[in-house]
């Protein structure tokens, strides 16, 4: 199925059914992100719940410290 | 009087214009940290006109600070300038009509609390999270705006807090890295600097001229290599009972007892000491380190520094040390107590 994530299109195997599982996917499941999920900001515990389907527009971002 | 000449092109920004131009004048505008983010502010806001800087930094010049620092030159790494000190050198050549105060030390509780009442607005060019939010607490608590700012690698990411009116960053604590995933150790491109910092001094611009209304209001994060741009509507996440901006406000970030006494310096191999002691008179320090002729001496009107094993030692005026060559602040302190008392 294919969602945009920060702008950019990305084809994602049908596995990956919820946020938690995108997350996983792209690798940032240790570190602490602010996620929205069709411009709807998504508390953590709700990672698992938030279905996937195709077209969904996903922003991840995260704090980073340097400057 | 403004010297019309020099602002012009900004003057014909309709949104800026003269009236705008004239509060810019009158600003007065508290940078602090003047290294990759802080360098490139203070020229914009030099630049702009901005009447009134302060710059507060507890470093100074060195040889991996020239790639992006654009303030600093090969001299002020040779010379071991502190970096507020070169930063004003410089500016003061950009812009001599403007007043700006160079503060060399570390942006603690009680340097803020002197001037955060005094300034319209406070830049965040620091690395760490520690005085990032001293400076949320400071600024909730005098009601002053900061735009939060940091970078790495290729990513940048930056948001403006408003009093009463945006989350601050104690609201979005669960999102601060509480690991080195902050540390510089995955290196950084100069222009991800350049692109944090332009949305920080157009917000800058916005506030200080009263164009409050054209504020982005979001959480703005890019990744330049990836080219990812990313903004987030924040808002929902201000918490009524936050400790930092509710109605129930304690400052717990102003405690005494979240201050660091040691502190590892992220991705530089460092640890700086903060001795009680404020003043050092650098001098007498000088004479008896020389009786041990070990030791090489370096010393400008600022800082001495010596190497000695596989260490750096760099003492201030104010106090501070740096031991450079470690992480570990236990070995650090040895070495402070073997050479400094």
């Amino acid at each position: 199925m294919k969602i945009t994530v920060n702008g950019n299109g990305l084809e994602v195997q049908e596995d990956i059914k919820h946020i938690k599982g995108l997350i996983d996917f792209l690798g940032l499941e240790d570190k602490p992100l602010i996620v929205e999920h069709n411009q709807q900001i998504l508390q953590k515990e709700a990672h698992e719940k938030a279905v996937l389907e195709s077209g969904d527009k996903v922003e991840i971002v995260h704090f980073v410290g340097g400057g | 009087m403004l010297e019309t000449n020099r602002y012009q092109r900004q003057i014909l920004f309709t949104p800026i214009g003269e009236t705008g131009q004239e509060k810019l004048s009158r600003s007065h505008v508290l940078i602090v940290g003047t290294g990759a983010l802080g360098s490139s502010s203070a020229e914009a806001l030099a630049r702009a006109g901005v009447g009134h800087l302060t710059l507060i930094d507890r470093d100074y010049v060195e040889e991996s600070n020239l790639q992006r620092q654009q303030l600093f030159s090969e001299e002020d790494m040779r010379q071991k300038t502190p970096k507020a000190i070169a930063a004003k050198q410089r500016l003061s050549q950009v812009n001599s009509h403007i007043h700006i105060d160079a503060i060399v030390g570390d942006a603690e509780i009680d340097l803020l609390r002197q001037i955060a009442p005094k300034v319209d607005l406070i830049i965040d060019a620091t690395d760490n999270f520690e005085t990032r939010l001293l400076l949320n607490d400071t600024a909730q608590k005098y009601q002053k705006p900061w735009i939060y700012g940091a970078v790495v690698a290729s990513y940048g990411v930056t948001f403006t807090v408003l009093p009463d009116k945006t989350p601050c960053l104690q609201c979005l604590a669960e999102y601060i890295p509480n690991n080195g995933a902050t540390c510089d150790s995955v290196g950084i491109i100069q222009p991800v600097v350049q692109k944090v910092v332009s949305q920080q001094v157009t917000e800058a611009l916005k506030l200080l001229t009263g164009n409050e209304a054209a504020l982005s209001g979001k959480l703005i994060a890019f990744d330049l290599w990836e080219n990812q741009h990313t903004e987030i509507e924040v808002a929902s996440l201000r918490k009524a009972d936050c400790p930092s901006c509710s109605e129930k406000r304690s400052y717990p970030n102003l405690a005494y007892d979240a201050r660091l006494k040691t502190a590892v310096l992220c991705g530089r191999n460092t640890v700086q000491l903060r001795p009680q002691r404020k003043k050092t008179d650098l001098a007498e320090v000088a004479k008896e380190l020389q009786k041990n002729n070990q030791i090489k001496l370096f010393q400008n009107p600022y800082l001495l520094s010596f190497e000695v094993d596989s260490f750096r030692v760099v003492l201030f005026q104010d106090g501070r040390v740096l031991i450079h060559g470690t992480m570990d602040q236990l070995e650090a302190k040895t070495i402070y107590h073997r050479y400094l008392g």
